[in-house]
């Protein structure tokens, strides 16, 4: 389903990076991904296309689109099969909103304290919001959002001694149903992995 | 307690979140009803339609509610299609661009301009350097254009609200100002133009702006 040259500019730990991929193969929509080696040297086409300098950039036809929860949108709109997000203006207004809370709160490349993610996922699922997925029925723009940062879960759990399934057994059943389709296994990047990347950047950041 | 019907939109008067909303629906020509917030003292109504941010702005229509201003300015540019061109560009890729300048906005600017007047001396001035680097990637975004929608006002222009509402009122309250028309003469003149525009801005930014300008004079020189 080609409409033009995708690349990804790309960090294989990345979350955001992840929810791109994603995107694209729920659509079919081949691509190259380009890993930026984020601390030895950013190439120029990255420094280039984001004035924030930072990965995923999705470059579609050489024009760069950046910003992970804007390029799954963009996506959606250019490649229009399979929607992401829903079609009525304010369940879209709902999904965007969730998606901004996700990124606002869910989300910490510094290692805050895990308990306090744990409240934030708990107010998430509380919400009738996930009945099978996020959208209702079907995986979609907020399940793409949210699922991605799952990887970084359980480097998370493992530096709190602290588990999701014990504080919101709904939000763990909704990561398993996601876990379970196909595109996930492509893309999701391998757990243990992000922990020792997480290990990594804790050391970086003189954090114990 | 909102009808069914009807469109409200709960804000605060010295907010430029709140501006947005209220810009968008007048372009359109969309009635509505606006409740003042006070908050120090957050209504039960607030409470119910943003339990989890608690903030301004709200709007209410059809009794749901939609929260966080660029969030709700998209709703209003899907809702509302009529009586004004649509906010955001047709095509994919300008859509992109909108939405990158609109989050850019937010979590770039206003930080940076609430910091050039806030606190230390140094660090506003380390601030005021760092919006002045911010507003040079503006100033480039806009190139020619009246408006960063292109002829008409779009969803960037109503975002780029803070930088004639918020910077603008601070500039004129202390005095101090940042940007100048030698350093920034295409965002100066877009400035000037978005805000005399249309009695939608006019009569929406102006009061407010001036009674905002007044208590800024009070907040700085009682630091």
């Amino acid at each position: 389903m080609s409409k033009g040259d995708v690349l990804l500019l790309d960090c294989w730990a990345s979350p955001f990076s992840t929810r791109v991929k994603i995107a694209l193969e729920e659509k079919g929509v081949e691509r190259e991904d380009r890993e930026e080696n984020l601390f030895g040297g950013k190439s120029e086409l990255l420094l280039k296309s984001n004035p924030h300098q930072k990965v995923p950039v999705l470059l579609h036809d050489g024009k760069p689109i950046c910003e992970s929860t804007n390029i799954v949108t963009y996506i959606d709109e250019v490649w229009t099969s399979q929607p992401l997000l829903p079609t009525c203006p304010y369940e879209r207004a709902r999904a965007r909103f969730w998606a901004d809370f996700i990124d606002k709160k869910l989300f910490d490349a510094g290692g805050k304290i895990w308990r306090n993610k744990g409240d934030e996922a708990q107010e998430v699922a509380k919400k009738e919001f996930i009945e099978d997925y996020f959208g209702g029925d079907s995986f979609g723009f907020l399940d793409i959002t949210a699922i991605a940062l799952t990887s970084w879960f359980s480097a998370f759990e493992t530096f709190g001694s602290f588990k999701v399934e014990e504080y919101c057994h709904k939000f763990s059943a909704w990561m398993m149903r996601c876990m379970q389709r196909e595109t996930m296994a492509k893309v999701l990047s391998d757990p243990k992995k992000i922990y020792e990347f997480v290990l990594m950047l804790k050391k970086m950041h003189g954090i114990e | 307690m909102a009808e069914d019907h009807e469109v409200v939109v709960f804000g605060v008067w010295g907010s430029a979140y709140s501006r947005r909303v209220e810009t968008a629906l007048k372009l359109k020509g969309v009635p509505y009803k606006y409740i003042e917030e006070d908050l120090s003292k957050k209504s039960p109504s607030l409470l119910k339609y943003n339990p989890i941010h608690k903030k301004i702005p709200v709007l209410v229509h059809n009794g749901k509610p939609i929260v966080e201003s660029l969030v709700i300015l998209e709703y209003i540019d899907e809702t509302w299609q009529g009586g004004y061109p649509l906010l955001m560009p047709k095509d994919p890729y300008q859509r992109a661009l909108a939405r990158f300048w609109t989050k850019f906005i937010d979590d770039k600017c206003v930080p940076a301009i609430l910091n050039a007047f806030r606190g230390e001396e140094q660090e506003r001035e380390k601030a005021g350097e760092e919006l002045a680097e911010l507003l040079k990637l503006l100033e480039k975004e806009l190139e020619e254009k009246r408006f960063f929608g292109g002829e008409n006002i779009g969803m960037v222009d109503i975002a780029a609200n803070v930088i004639g509402f918020s910077l603008g009122a601070f500039e004129e309250a202390s005095g101090v100002k940042l940007m100048t028309r030698e350093k920034f003469p295409k965002l100066c003149n877009w400035r000037d133009e978005f805000m005399s525009n249309s009695a939608a801005i006019k009569e929406n930014i102006g009061p407010s702006r001036e009674k905002f300008i007044s208590f800024l004079r009070n907040y700085l020189r009682n630091k």
